[in-house]
């Protein structure tokens, strides 16, 4: 059994009069740790892909089997809680709590799983110490610089300790030097066994992937593994 | 499941967090529960201003008209016209024979001219007995009140309010001095203290003579009223059944008189402003519910401004539930602070206006606060709960792409 486990997966939206096929016909089989790059055009599927995997959207037709269970015909709620559990996001803006410190946006996902604030202080402090943030707990977004907050934003994405990250152009709003550092620390994580499936348009970042996957209008195109 | 304490922490971060708007939506909130809290003391400072200048004439106090007032609407009786007999002197000499009726005074009212070295003004004469004085309250400043005679011979003196000693005598001392009244002269044995106070009439602009002086003087017969004080408060329904017992035979038989109590106008009073604070509490309420309004549309600002955040928080797992608690909480947060505002303001308003009025006990009642607090509050959530519904039923893919 795959970790990941897309069968047929169709998703149409609809726009206007016209329907467009985001994804058509999609199967892949993921493994746990796998280091999977989705590259390809834009409008080629690859964020829909994302956005399926984590659970944000539904597939029309198809099953999408997350570690065996079959994830498409959960409630709300349930998928609320595999992604709180199993998946952690990492954006390419971001997306901190503008009005938080970085200890506060850390903190997040475990004061929605609801865990006793103890706990949570430990454990933020961990991931403030493992991402090399130890100062920085205090400051908010705007006192951060653009490398600085990606970091926050994947200690956010780990601190419950996910099955897989889902990683959308994670350096897309960084310089190059920054983005390399960025990219090593996810490759770190993955390296210590969390899966990690990157969606990106820069052909450098999506080489050091063990797995490339290229799409196209909505089809994998090519599966290779290095 | 999230913590409630965390949520409540998380809302109040965010409310927080934009100043303005959450001083803009207390401030609605405020205005409404201040309007409320601030009427209300208005109106219910007035019923007390008026329950206690009635108070004042005497609790145990019945006071006899002439003529029968029907009180049960219109019957057959009502149009058979009865001419009332006239209230006599006699009649007010008998009610002292009642064993639960401790004062009479007969009154007679009518308007005239005062005249003093060359100084005239009109006035009120008020024609009654050494009585009057205990049964209003009246003290003298100088000299003193009426003197203890038959009420049927009337000797010529009068006692003077104390706007009227101030307008005739200036600083000459009245007590003496002869003054005219219509076409009589009375010796002024008494000059009455400030007042200022009685509802109707003013007692430091009136000239109190005998009523036997006040009947030959307006050349009449029959008395305007007879004031009678019961022994206590409780002995008054048995003594109005007593003076209705000794006029009836008086008057062959004749039920032709009216008798009005302290209780009886106090009551229609208290309930006749009552039911006026009662409506311009209503009437402020409207403000609340406007603002119940606003916070809907501050807080469905709110969710735009945070659609990003709200896809944020979807895709770490928060469930539709905690989303709505969360924006649910805010609404309540703010509501509950622009009320507890709105209380303070109101009370500051009350406690200016019994500066600038002290004879108006403005004191909002606590039914009013309980009720404006309660309306600010519940408007506030009701109003926050679409918001909180839209908030959580957003679309995390379309939430996260808004920046």
């Amino acid at each position: 059994m795959a970790q990941i486990e897309l069968d047929k997966i169709q998703r149409i939206f609809q726009l206007g009069d016209s329907e467009v096929h985001a994804l058509q016909d999609v199967s892949l089989r993921i493994e746990a740790g796998e280091y999977v790059s989705v590259m390809g055009p834009s409008g080629s599927g690859k964020s829909t892909l994302l956005n399926l995997l984590g659970l944000l959207d539904r597939p029309n037709d198809g099953t999408y089997r997350l570690e065996g269970r079959d994830v498409t015909t959960l409630g709300p709620d349930d998928q609320a809680r595999v992604r709180r559990e199993r998946i952690g996001f990492v954006f390419q803006s971001f997306h901190l709590v503008p009005r938080l410190t970085a200890e506060e946006n850390i903190a997040l996902p475990l004061l929605l799983a609801g865990i006793a604030p103890a706990e949570r202080k430990t454990r933020v402090a961990q991931a403030l110490s493992d991402f090399g943030l130890g100062t920085r707990g205090d400051h908010r977004p705007d006192q951060l610089s653009g490398g600085q907050r990606q970091r926050v934003a994947i200690a956010r994405a780990t601190i419950m300790q996910p099955a897989m990250l889902l990683a959308d152009e994670p350096t897309g709003n960084l310089d190059r030097a920054t983005g390399e550092d960025v990219t090593a620390l996810l490759e770190t994580l993955n390296g210590r066994g969390v899966t990690l499936i990157v969606v990106t348009h820069d052909p450098h970042m999506g080489e050091r992937a063990h797995r490339r996957i290229r799409m196209e209008d909505g089809r994998i195109q090519s599966d290779t593994q290095r | 499941m999230m913590r409630s304490r965390d949520i409540l922490a998380f809302a109040t971060r965010a409310a927080t967090a934009t100043p303005l708007r959450t001083a803009l939506m207390m401030l609605a909130m405020a205005i409404g529960v201040a309007a409320v809290v601030l009427l209300t003391a208005l109106g219910d400072g007035a019923r007390r201003y008026v329950v206690r200048e009635f108070s004042a004439l005497g609790s145990s106090l019945i006071i006899v008209l002439p003529g029968r007032t029907e009180t049960g609407g219109l019957g057959a009786g009502s149009f058979v016209t009865n001419t009332p007999r006239d209230l006599t002197v006699d009649d007010a000499a008998a009610l002292q024979r009642s064993g639960l009726i401790t004062r009479v005074a007969p009154l007679v009212v009518g308007n005239s001219e005062i005249a003093y070295g060359g100084r005239l003004r009109e006035v009120v004469v008020v024609g009654s007995s050494t009585a009057f004085a205990e049964i209003r309250n009246f003290t003298t400043a100088q000299g003193r009140f009426l003197p203890e005679e038959d009420w049927r011979r009337g000797s010529a003196v009068a006692v003077i309010g104390a706007t009227l000693d101030k307008e005739l005598f200036g600083t000459e001392p009245a007590l003496g001095k002869m003054i005219r009244v219509g076409d009589r002269r009375y010796r002024v044995i008494g000059v009455l203290a400030a007042s200022g106070s009685g509802l109707g009439m003013n007692a430091d602009e009136l000239v109190i003579v005998p009523v036997a002086a006040a009947q030959a003087l307006f050349n009449a017969s029959s008395l305007f009223r007879i004031f009678a004080e019961a022994r206590n408060r409780d002995a008054v329904p048995a003594a109005k059944d007593q003076i209705l017992d000794i006029l009836k035979a008086r008057h062959d038989g004749e039920e032709d008189v009216t008798l009005i109590t302290q209780d009886a106008v106090l009551g229609t009073f208290d309930r006749i402003l009552g039911a006026l604070t009662l409506a311009v509490a209503g009437i402020a309420a409207i403000s609340l519910a406007v603002a119940g309004i606003l916070v809907m549309n501050v807080m469905l600002v709110a969710v735009t401004q945070r659609t990003s955040e709200i896809g944020l928080l979807k895709a770490l797992g928060a469930t539709g539930r905690a989303i709505r608690l969360m924006f649910l909480t805010e609404a309540a947060l703010l509501s509950i602070a622009g009320a507890l505002a709105g209380l303070l303001l109101g009370h500051l308003g009350a406690w200016g206006l019994r500066l600038a009025f002290p004879v108006l006990p403005a004191y909002p009642p606590d039914w009013a606060i309980l009720a404006g607090l309660g309306t600010a509050i519940v408007t506030g959530v009701l109003f926050g709960v679409m918001p909180a519904r839209h908030a959580a039923t957003l679309d995390p893919v379309d939430a996260l792409a808004k920046r």
